[in-house]
This record gives structure tokens, C-alpha cells and sequence, in this order.
């Protein structure tokens, strides 16, 4: 009785051991991610895992993006003062709609629905092509 | 030949359970919109439970039969790939630390729950072909970390007091 009690203790402390180290971990990992990096100077957008274009983030733009087997997803992507963010998306969650505007190298925003990922990088000084066919 | 027949009603039982906990879980409203992902996993109460008390292949066959169902009723394709690697991701950690004794429920099934998410966002990440998640997956640990604690704490209550008979 005594052993199991004395079992028992230490999986409670093992338990706490474990969430305490999880959750460092995470607010470690979310600090890095938020303040440690460098912002970036271009958007790439990708679609389907495929580069759909890069665009710098120096200059406003607005840019539709479609995808789908017959171009039936839509989203719309604004870089405004330097910072990128979906303006409007078809997709039925409207996640990606939501997030805050991305600005950092690494950042990105991700429609799941349409898969479209919008990620911000450094040192790609390529100018976007108007329309990739 | 009886005791087979009671294991069989009694696994359809527990796949039902878990099917309304899914059920009623879709329709808690979100607590972030922005972020996908973040889920109670009420249905990770029976889990849990049957892990201690049914054993680990009675536990794995449950959590596959309704991490179908739950996506054929709820979900599509996209859905079902995203809830298998988190489910065998978790339960292949669960049944790990059930094993070694380290945890009780409550620590195994934070474990569980991070394991969950980390398993959606390796799915994620396959899918989208990208390697942008670390943001999703730290936030995704913290909540899952607190779910987990409270579906351990609710699994721990019911492994305690449910009678041997009754199983």
C-alpha cells in the first residue's frame, strides 16, 4: 500500500515535470519565433506546394491568387506598408483571412482549404511575373 | 465465446461514446479562429480510460474505428489524413508511457495530446510541402497541453470509479 502510495507521488511529480517542461518549451519556441527574427524582404506565395510567385514586400500590391483544378479557389493576398495579409479567401474556415499580418523572414500564413501558403523571406530579390500560365 | 461476443458489444459501445463526445465537440465554437487545430479531443477521455483499463490493442482498435467514422460523418479525405497521424502519433506515445509507469493518466494524456499535434503538423507540413509551423506548433503544444490535463483528469476520475463489472 505504502510502495504504491509512494508510486503514485512520483507520477504526480513526473506529470508535473513533464507539462512544465512542455509548456517552457512551447513559450521558448513562440519568444524565438515572435521577437528573434529578422524581418524579411519578399513574399513567397506557393500554391499546392508550387512557387505561384515572389513578390517584394517594399512596394503595395494586391495580388489574386487562384488554384483548384478549374481556378475555383480564390484567394486575395495585400502587401500594404511593408507587412502582407489575406484580404479575402473563399475557403470555409477564413483562418487564413484572420491571422495578423506578416512581416518577419519565416513567417507565413497558411490556407489549409486551398493550400495556399504565403511565407516571408530574405534576400530573394526576384520581381513577380504578372501571370504564371 | 460469450466473453468475445460482450468485448465485441462492449467496443461498439465505446466507439459510440467516442463518437458523440466528436459530435458534440464539433459543436463547441472555436476558442481562436485563427488558429485550426485547437480541440478539447473529448473523445481521448475513452481512449485514455480504456488504455488503463482494456489494455493497449483495445484502446487502438476504438481510437482507428472512430477516427474513421468521425471523418467520413464530419470530415473528407483532408480531414482523415490530418486525424490519423495525429491519432496513431498519440497513441503510439500513450501506450509507450502507459507501459514504462512513469505518468499518471493525466501526465500520459498531456503527452498524448502534444503528440496529437505534433503528429497534424508533420501532416501539415507533408501536405503543404513547407516548414513554416514551428509558430502553430508551439501554440498547439501550450493548448494541448491544457486539454490534456483535463481529459487526463476526467480519464483518471473514470479509471478509478468504474466498476470491473460494468467492463
Amino acid at each position: 500500500m505504502n510502495n504504491k502510495k509512494s508510486a503514485k507521488k512520483h507520477s504526480l511529480r513526473n506529470d508535473i515535470i513533464l507539462i512544465t517542461a512542455v509548456i517552457l518549451a512551447a513559450v521558448i519556441g513562440l519568444i524565438y519565433l515572435n521577437f528573434f527574427r529578422s524581418p524579411g524582404d519578399s513574399v513567397t506565395v506557393t500554391v499546392d506546394g508550387e512557387v505561384y510567385g515572389v513578390y517584394p514586400l517594399s512596394r503595395d500590391i494586391c495580388e489574386d491568387i487562384y488554384s483548384g483544378s478549374n481556378n475555383e479557389n480564390h484567394n486575395r493576398f495585400v502587401i500594404k506598408d511593408g507587412k502582407a495579409f489575406m484580404e479575402t479567401a473563399t475557403c470555409p474556415d477564413g483562418i487564413c483571412v484572420g491571422h495578423k499580418s506578416i512581416f518577419r523572414n519565416g513567417e507565413s500564413i497558411v490556407c489549409l482549404p486551398n493550400r495556399v501558403v504565403i511565407t516571408v523571406t530574405l534576400g530573394e530579390k526576384t520581381d513577380s511575373p504578372d501571370v504564371i500560365i | 465465446m460469450k466473453k468475445k461476443s460482450k468485448t465485441v458489444a462492449f467496443g461498439g459501445i465505446c466507439v459510440a461514446l467516442a463518437l458523440i463526445f466528436a459530435y458534440i465537440e464539433v459543436l463547441i465554437p472555436p476558442l481562436f479562429t485563427s488558429l485550426p487545430g485547437i480541440k478539447m479531443g473529448l473523445p481521448n477521455i475513452i481512449i485514455v480510460f480504456l488504455l488503463y483499463r482494456k489494455g493497449p490493442v483495445f484502446a487502438g482498435i476504438v481510437s482507428l474505428v472512430r477516427i474513421l467514422l468521425v471523418s467520413m460523418l464530419f470530415g473528407n479525405m483532408m480531414a482523415l489524413m490530418y486525424s490519423l497521424a495525429g491519432g496513431v502519433l498519440s497513441l503510439l506515445v500513450m501506450i509507450i508511457l502507459r507501459k514504462l509507469s512513469f505518468f499518471s493518466p493525466v501526465g500520459v494524456s498531456v503527452a498524448g495530446g502534444v503528440a496529437h499535434n505534433i503528429g497534424q503538423i508533420i501532416m501539415a507540413a507533408l501536405l503543404l510541402e513547407t516548414s513554416e509551423l514551428g509558430y502553430y506548433l508551439a501554440v498547439l503544444a501550450v493548448t494541448g497541453t491544457v486539454a490534456g490535463v483535463f481529459i487526463g483528469l476526467c480519464g483518471a476520475l473514470l479509471i478509478k470509479r468504474i466498476p470491473d463489472k460494468l467492463i
